[in-house]
């Protein structure tokens, strides 16, 4: 007896008593929906973390000492420069000047965050814009006095109402503002939607020391982060002689730590997975010990007519297998419905991997074959004078 | 060469301390297209010596050749072999299997001896115009009376053409009337030229048989042919 014949009657025998079949299949059908649906909404989780981070890219924060006084400082240029030399590991640099200021349109006012970059700033931060445009290099070049602002403030200073083209008092200095920053945190006071960014030329006399404190960086690539790193070290360096007087860090550590934490986490998932998968496992091998009992007398009247051990063997093995997969498929299947119905319903991406199909898969086949090996086997070994009298 | 051949067959079931012997030092040969019914009560030891014969069992000691082929010390693969190829079962309960339809059932010796399906649809066919129910292949066993069942439980026995059948009370479960029918089937295969053994308890249906062999106790006590002595 071959395979595709085992296969027909193991299909044959799970139709003949459909309930019994779908109640035995339902421990692996719910262990396998529960695993896809899960690492479903887990990777698109992770990926939408390790995306927005990868947005940020590296920071480097360098924090000028107040010991060494202002005769050692690291110009932007100096920084433009470690970029252009190095295009492969640094995309983009750029100041970053963050400092409170007054804002003014007519008699309102408030105070705000105030963030002093360049042109290309934008980029590396990910930042989208509701409308207008974001500075370009000719705003910092010529210290136009141009600024972008986020919806807190138009809400709070326009009313809502498009703002640009209108004018803005930022530390008693008239501002144009030309573009408004798109929405991240539903517009609430000191939330990153409360903020002006303005020209870092312009930004450096706003500030008492007119220093330039920290850069932002971004490496082209997460690879090239950790050389990204090394490289603005080196050049700080040089400057200051020490790594007392500045820090660097990369967004990467944190990226790592997402990772680590997603590890664990599948793991923990892993292991709900596998229990749920096993109590499935041995669901069948209930039913299938059930199930040879039963069909004891088959068994003894196929052995009188010339069934071998392995042929009652591969039957209830292939009976088994073909339960458990049946089970898995629709666990698939009913794990994706899942998982998409939870994405739109509670706006979390899912991403289902192909790897997790074809192991829950794989899992499933494994599962009927090591649970259904010890009644297949039984059933084998079933003497047919004692079978065929079996009642 | 005699087709069935048993010598000096024992069987013995040990039971703590005492032993039972089922079959007690049994010789009896089976030549071709014989027709012989051996006859005894219940715990005579005819199941046994049905068992042997039909490769389900081996003897505790002897020699049994079927065909010229000793079968006595063979592993149990051979002897499923022996069973599919060399054997066809007719048995008191029909023993057919309830979830396949009649085709399917007669096809079963064949899957075993690995034969492609359409040859085995066109045999299956063949054997069940053979007893009649050819119109009836794709209905199952429970849709039919106790006599079309047995019928096609014969179908399946004759279906690869095996050199002897053996018929285990094939009346048993059957009314009077259609008893006498099967019995006339098997009689009518046998002029055909098919080997039968036929295992009963009933006197007036072995008697029906050409040769008539009577066990008690383990022992062959009566053999029809052996009076006339023609076999000897």
């Amino acid at each position: 007896m071959n395979l595709k014949q085992s296969f027909s009657l193991a299909v044959k025998s799970l139709l003949a008593s459909k309930m019994r079949s779908f109640l035995t299949m339902l421990g692996i059908i719910i262990g396998i929906a529960a695993v896809i649906s899960l690492t479903s909404h887990f990777n698109g989780m992770t990926s939408e973390v390790i995306d927005q981070f990868e947005k940020i890219g590296t920071t480097t924060t360098h924090n000028n000492s107040t010991g060494r006084g202002g005769n050692r400082r690291v110009e932007p240029e100096q920084f433009q420069e470690l970029a252009d030399k190095n295009p492969e590991v640094i995309l983009a640099v750029s100041p970053n000047i963050s400092t409170r200021a007054t804002i003014k349109n007519g008699s309102d006012n408030q105070t705000t965050t105030c963030l002093g970059v360049s042109e290309v700033y934008a980029a590396l931060r990910g930042l989208e814009l509701e409308s207008g445009r974001f500075l370009q290099y000719i705003d910092v070049e010529r210290r136009q006095k141009n600024c972008v602002i986020g919806t807190y403030i138009v809400n709070n200073m326009f009313d809502g109402q498009d703002p640009i083209g209108e004018v803005i008092k930022i530390g008693g200095s008239n501002f144009n503002i030309i573009g408004v920053l798109k929405e991240t945190a539903d517009s609430k006071e000191g939330s990153d939607d409360d903020r002006i960014i303005i020209p870092y030329t312009l930004a450096r006399t706003l500030t008492r020391s007119n220093i330039i404190t920290s850069y932002v960086l971004s490496a082209t690539t997460v690879e090239t982060v950790d050389k990204a790193t090394e490289l603005t070290e080196e050049m700080l360096l040089k400057t200051y002689a020490s790594t007392d007087y500045f820090t660097v860090t990369a967004m990467s550590a944190i990226i790592d730590t997402v990772n680590e934490m997603t590890g664990m986490m599948s793991a923990v998932l892993a292991g709900i997975a596998g229990i749920s998968l096993l109590v499935g496992g041995i669901g069948i091998m209930n039913i299938m010990l059930v199930s040879v009992t039963e069909r004891t007398r088959e068994i003894g009247i196929r052995k009188s007519l010339g069934a071998k051990r392995r042929d009652i063997m591969s039957q209830f093995l292939v009976e088994a297998a073909t339960t458990s997969i049946i089970g898995g498929i629709i666990g698939i299947i009913l794990g994706l419905l899942i998982a998409n119905g939870l994405a739109s319903l509670i706006n979390i991406k899912a991403a289902p991997t192909a790897g997790s199909i074809v192991i829950a898969f794989g899992v499933s086949a494994l599962i009927g074959i090591s649970f259904g090996y010890f009644p297949a086997n039984k059933a084998a070994k079933l003497d047919p004078i004692d079978a065929l009298r079996y009642d | 060469m005699s087709l069935v051949e048993l010598k000096n067959i024992y069987k013995i079931y040990s039971d703590g301390d005492s032993e039972i012997r089922a079959l007690d030092d049994m010789s009896l040969t089976v030549e071709e297209k014989e027709f012989v019914a051996i006859v005894g009560q219940s715990g005579s030891g005819k199941s046994t010596c049905m068992n042997i014969i039909g490769c389900l069992d081996v003897p505790t000691s002897g020699t049994y050749k079927l065909g010229g082929i000793d079968t006595s010390t063979m592993h149990e693969n051979r002897l499923a072999e022996i069973r599919n190829r060399s054997l066809g079962f007719i048995f008191q309960q029909y023993n057919l299997i309830p979830k396949l339809n009649l085709l399917e059932n007669v096809e079963l010796p064949l899957i075993y001896r690995g034969y492609p399906q359409s040859k085995r649809r066109k045999m299956a066919y063949e054997s069940l115009e053979r007893v009649g129910l050819l119109d009836r292949a794709n209905k199952f066993p429970s849709q039919l009376s106790g006599g079309q069942q047995q019928r096609v439980s014969i179908a399946r026995a004759l279906v690869g053409n095996p050199p002897v059948i053996l018929a285990d009370e094939p009346t048993g479960a059957l009314d009077s009337k259609t008893g006498r029918e099967i019995l006339e089937f098997i009689k009518k295969l046998n002029s055909e030229g098919t080997t039968i053994i036929l295992i009963t308890h009933d006197n007036d249906i072995a008697s029906q048989a050409k040769r008539l062999v009577r066990i008690h106790d383990g022992k062959i006590i009566e053999d029809s042919l052996a009076e006339r002595g023609v076999n000897q």
